[in-house]
């Protein structure tokens, strides 16, 4: 355990663990942003239905280069099915007179289902790998390959310079995109970008945290940030921090304790800063608790 | 032994009775716009079982629906408490509770002690609708005498008395449902408590959830509160006829949910969700075209994009 803390408890689970809690630093402020748009839940419609992407591309990597086990391949699957998955949503909403909840929670499920009947097909098959596939539902990042922990530490990286890069640009669609159309802004580039960076988190997410559980790292420290403050760059900040601080911390424990499963080591480790905040954060007292967001002036 | 009556036959059972214990609770939630109640419900029931297993070493109903029961109502106390402490929209509050306390769950699981039961992620996730085997009954004919029903499948054994009572308990309480649904304003005025209807719903919700659970794990249970629901919202404007539709369709998308499975030997509880999944799809797709062909009569939110038009109170 305290190997793993000081990160070396092996070069490969070194990688893993950085290309983890990177991935809790993208997430906090994505979080944020998403939380603004009132998009929690569509997120965990995303996740879910990244798992049919995964099951497909494993059946045509394997078809095409006779081995499916491959984690760029597998994600850009992943990655795919997720946009897919929103784009469900959006049509069924605007297609039937059903509310955002329940088209929500007939794609996450339904989608489930047709991946775990992909997995159930894929288990027969005489093939090796298919048993990795699993993993995606909560997470792993012991045994991961390092060429596969690089992959992952680069793309969150990415997005967190993404992010940093961008913040003005995400600020202003969050909060007032008709502002933001008139002065001249691409709004739905924008739009589209933020969803991309959505997307894109998940997509990191699965690997650590899990398909299941990655919205939790989307919703608990950004929900956590805005306990400690209303305005938006320092909630941005404080959110990756704690992001950051449970991915490192959930990582650590499940690479030192046998079978403590990553993702939802990560997300206990979440929860425990929301809990730890929530008595003593200046914005959760009733007598001085915010409204709503704010942007800031 | 006849393979249909020992093995098709009782997870047929199982796959109807769990469609129909969840689409009676799952019909209110569509309507109220809380499904996503349902999904969170689903999730929080697991630690409530793996503790009710660990305390109890072995799998038997009795703790596990008291324990799941608890969990699930400790979770509703903690997404308002939550709620309200920390300023949020109710999706994220209940984003927040529902995960965390299924990776509670997920935590509990790898345990040593919950490691020795045969009850692991999988499990929860997906269920064990294969699992079911029913060996007593011989021949059709066996089925005829009441007290081979006894010898049925546990699953079977506790998700029929909790439809039963659902539907009991629904039939009891229509009115106030209707009116606490439709117009919680009047129903508090009329002295209703539109309150002690959530919690009774959420309850209500629970006992599905955990007593399909078992047998379909924790996604299909999703799908089974959601997806016959949703496609009844798209046939009619009536409670009653909602409910009755909701039964009906998850009825149907169990048979042929658990039918598609066994002929494509895929896991029966996510080809369910995935034929419940795809029945919304169609039933939006048919109603769309029959709109087309013949457009509704012009009313204020008669349109094919309104969002949700709440019923008339009182044409049911």
């Amino acid at each position: 355990m305290l190997d793993a803390l000081l990160l070396s408890a092996g070069y490969n689970a070194a990688v893993a663990m950085i290309g983890a809690t990177l991935l809790g630093v993208a997430a906090g402020p994505v979080g944020v942003f998403m939380l603004l748009r009132r998009r929690a839940l569509l997120a965990d419609a995303a996740s879910h239905a990244t798992l049919p992407g995964i099951v497909l591309a494993f059946l045509v990597n394997l078809w095409l280069t006779g081995e499916g086990r491959s984690l760029p391949v597998l994600l850009a699957g992943a990655g795919a099915a997720a946009a897919l998955g929103v784009l469900a949503v959006q049509a069924l909403q605007a297609n039937s007179r059903l509310s955002g909840p329940t088209a929500i929670a007939v794609v996450l499920s339904g989608a489930f289902g047709l991946g775990v009947v992909g997995l159930s097909y894929v288990q027969t098959l005489p093939v090796a790998g298919q048993a990795g596939l699993d993993q995606f539902l909560v997470g792993q990042t012991a045994g991961m390959r390092l060429a596969d922990a690089y992959l992952i530490a680069g793309v969150a990286a990415v997005l967190v310079v993404v992010i940093a890069l961008l913040f003005k640009e995400l600020r202003l669609i969050a909060f007032d995109p008709e502002f933001a159309a008139a002065a001249g802004w691409p709004v739905q580039r924008l739009d589209l970008l933020a969803n991309g960076l959505l997307l894109a988190t998940v997509v990191v997410g699965l690997t650590s945290v899990g398909l299941v559980l990655i919205v939790a790292m989307l919703i608990i420290p950004a929900v956590t940030a805005r306990l400690w403050t209303q305005k938006l760059g320092r909630m941005a900040l404080l959110a990756a921090a704690f992001g950051g601080v449970s991915a490192y911390l959930g990582a650590a424990a499940s690479a030192g304790i046998h079978h403590l499963p990553t993702g939802a080591t990560i997300v206990l480790a979440a929860a425990a800063l929301f809990a730890v905040s929530l008595p003593i954060a200046p914005l959760s007292r009733p007598r001085r608790a915010p409204t709503a967001l704010e942007p800031p002036v | 032994m006849n393979p249909f009556l020992a093995i098709d036959l009782p997870a047929l059972l199982i796959a109807i009775a769990a469609s129909v214990a969840c689409a009676l609770p799952g019909s209110l939630l569509v309507l109220r716009g809380q499904a996503l109640l349902g999904d969170a419900l689903s999730h929080m029931v697991l630690p409530g079982i793996v503790v009710a297993f660990l305390a109890t070493g072995r799998i038997a109903s009795g703790p596990m629906l008291l324990g799941a029961l608890a969990a699930g109502l400790v979770g509703a106390g903690l997404i308002a408490l939550v709620r309200r402490a920390a300023k949020l929209e109710a999706s994220a509050a209940m984003g927040l509770v529902f995960t965390v306390l299924f990776a509670l769950g997920v935590v509990l699981l790898e345990t040593e002690a919950a490691r020795k039961v045969d009850l692991d992620l999988n499990h929860a996730l997906y269920g064990h609708l294969e699992a079911a085997l029913w060996l007593e009954p011989r021949a059709w004919s066996d089925l005829a005498a009441p007290s081979i029903w006894l010898t049925a499948p546990r699953p079977l054994l506790m998700l029929v008395p909790v439809a039963l009572a659902l539907a009991v308990l629904l039939v009891l309480a229509y009115k106030e449902l209707r009116l606490a649904s439709f117009d919680p304003d009047y129903a508090t005025l009329q002295g209703f408590r539109p309150r002690l209807i959530d919690f009774a719903l959420t309850a209500a919700t629970t006992l599905a959830a955990v007593a399909a659970f078992e047998a379909v794990g924790s996604i299909l249970v999703i799908a089974l509160l959601t997806c016959p629901a949703a496609i009844a919202r798209l046939c009619t404007d009536r409670l009653g006829a909602h409910i009755g539709f909701s039964v009906l369709f998850a009825t149907i998308i169990a048979v042929i949910g658990y039918n598609s499975a066994a002929q494509l030997e895929t896991s029966g509880s996510g080809t369910i969700a995935a034929v419940g999944g795809l029945a919304v799809a169609l039933a939006v797709i048919v109603r769309r075209l029959r709109l087309r062909v013949k457009p509704p009569v012009a009313s204020p939110g008669n349109g094919p994009n309104t969002a949700v038009r709440p019923l008339r109170p009182g044409s049911a």
